[in-house]
């Protein structure tokens, strides 16, 4: 089993804990743990809801969303705390994650073939692991981000921390969290169509699996390695 | 001269203005009254002031203001800033004056200047917390505020104060119930020395004019009327000695104007911002109905299920990926 192996007995740094195949008919593949799929959520409800109470109080037009927070004030008292929630769970997020989006030689391939993926001509896109060059940019992306607007969100947490900062360094800071808020919007966007678009991606945060077909159609770098590690099944 | 205005006689009459006379609402679209009230402003003389402080005990004692009991720093300021119990505040600053070199001791009352731009009510995420009646004072509704702070951003003058206390932002209303009823504000009519005077603007201006010859006839060349054009003037202003630099008066901005930052937050990021969330969204929908869903095959299954069973290789990689496909 070593012989067409090189890594054998080392696991690839794209294969992450509690990933598995197990044989079929229908083959099946572990891609996220229990605790990893809590921690996703926990994140993802989290930046909704910071989404719909930061859009309340960016726009006068959707001022009518801090209904669902209980009124303006309870708007203003609990957005930077859920911001502060979805700092920490973001955090052990990208100590589960970050590994695995780490760049690869076969990212540049994929940005380069970006636009035949699109076009539903998957077959002319480069083998990836468990994460793709897209998923990788969300994955970066977010992280970024979410450093930005923690930090802007602080300078405009006047409850706490008005004293810390002037004035001026307030409107900075409210116009690089708005504009950050914008763009991670837009980033979530990406990211949530793209799994409604690649049908049988939801499995694997809601179950925690997917299918082989699935796992050789989208990463099929990571399945073959999953497939070859020691005590991995017909090896 | 301005003698104080007597008490009515009368019954309290009707508000002279109210909701009718809106003419801007902070985050809502109000159409402007067909008839605009006449504007008032209250002129601060700071050549007349005598810093006694009446103004802000007055301040005080008609909103209903208990200030906390603070500390001597050693200077005439008390309490030290601005807070969310002391609308006004008395600013002493000691000047030397580099061409007489004699020191002048310059007394600004600082409040909130009621501009005709207002930052603060730009800056409000919350429908109607801050109103600009057609006379030109701008005052916060409290039951409407959220206490985000917004307001002290948007504010060229530093004067908004948020509360501990019900998380509300505070300032100087212009005494917007006495003169409702055709009252001075509550610093005005406390003034001994009648350095506050409260009028139609228009006289203001007319009384600035008359005090400012007589400062320029006093040898004070740069008397002048501090009426700022940057905010689209105020309705609070000053008569001061050395116009040409409002900034040695504990730091009345030379030429305020809204923030530039806050003009772009406010309004290219608003409309840019919504525009390119929803193109992303937009850009989804279109190409999952033009593109369709991206889904797996029975191929890709068996495939898979090959690879599982070690069985038959797989197919080989498609030829465009051994570029870049490590080995």
């Amino acid at each position: 089993m070593t012989l067409h192996d090189p890594v054998a007995g080392v696991a690839p740094a794209d294969v992450e804990t509690g990933d598995a195949v197990h044989p079929g008919p229908p083959v099946t593949v572990d891609r996220y743990t229990l605790g990893a799929r809590i921690n996703h959520w926990i994140t993802a409800i989290s930046l909704v809801l910071l989404a719909l109470s930061g859009l309340a109080l960016f726009t006068p037009s959707l001022f009518f969303l801090t209904g669902l927070f209980g009124g303006g004030q309870m708007t203003r008292i609990l957005h930077p705390w859920i911001g502060v929630v979805l700092f920490c769970s973001f955090a052990i997020l990208f100590v589960r994650f970050f590994k695995a989006n780490l760049p690869a030689r076969e990212d540049v391939t994929w940005v380069a073939h970006s636009a035949d993926l699109l076009a539903g001509r998957e077959e002319k896109m480069p083998e990836v692991g468990k994460y793709n060059a897209g998923q990788k940019g969300v994955f970066w992306a977010m992280s970024a981000l979410i450093l930005i607007l923690i930090a802007s969100g602080i300078v405009m947490w006047d409850q706490y921390f008005f004293d810390l900062t002037t004035i001026e360094q307030k409107r900075i800071a409210i116009l690089v969290h708005s504009i950050t808020a914008v763009v991670i919007i837009c980033v979530w966007i990406v990211h949530v169509y793209a799994a409604i678009w690649v049908k049988g991606t939801i499995g694997a945060m809601t179950r925690g699996r997917v299918t082989g077909g699935w796992a050789w159609r989208h990463h099929r770098k990571w399945l073959r390695e999953l497939v070859r590690r020691p005590g991995a099944p017909a090896e | 001269m301005f003698p104080p205005i007597p008490n009515p006689t009368l019954p309290p009459p009707e508000p002279k203005f109210g909701e009718k006379d809106i003419m801007r609402r902070s985050a809502s679209n109000v159409t402007p009254p067909a008839e605009r009230l006449t504007e008032v402003a209250k002129l601060i003389d700071v050549t007349k002031c005598i810093g006694c402080k009446a103004c802000q005990a007055a301040c005080l004692e008609w909103n209903n203001l208990t200030e906390e009991v603070g500390f001597n720093h050693g200077v005439y300021e008390n309490p030290m800033d601005l807070t969310p119990d002391t609308f006004t505040l008395m600013r002493f600053t000691e000047w030397v004056n580099p061409e007489t070199e004699n020191l002048e001791w310059l007394i600004r009352k600082d409040g909130c200047m009621h501009c005709e731009d207002p930052g603060c009510l730009k800056a409000c995420p919350s429908p109607g917390a801050i109103v600009q009646y057609s006379n030109g004072i701008v005052d916060f509704q409290h039951e409407n505020c959220i206490g985000c702070g917004y307001c002290i951003k948007g504010c060229p003058f530093d004067i908004p104060r948020i509360s501990k206390v019900d998380h509300t932002a505070y300032k100087c209303t212009l005494c917007s119930d006495r003169v409702a009823v055709g009252q001075g504000p509550a610093c005005q009519k406390a003034c001994p020395t009648q350095a506050i005077v409260f009028g139609t603007k228009d006289e203001m201006k007319d009384w600035a004019d008359f005090r400012i010859k007589d400062l320029k006839s006093r040898g004070f060349e740069n008397a002048g009327l501090y009426d700022p054009q940057g905010v689209g003037g105020t309705h609070v202003m000053y008569v001061l000695h050395h116009a040409d630099k409002p900034s040695i008066y504990a730091g009345l901005p030379d030429n305020p104007r809204i923030s530039p930052i806050v003009e772009t937050w406010k309004g290219v990021t608003k409309y840019l911002g919504l525009a390119v969330m929803g193109f992303a969204a937009a850009a989804g929908a279109l190409h999952y109905f033009v593109a369709g869903p991206n889904k797996v095959t029975e191929e890709d299954e068996e495939n898979a299920e090959k690879l599982t069973e070690g069985k038959a290789p797989p197919p080989p990689a498609d030829p465009t990926q051994s570029q870049g496909h490590a080995p």
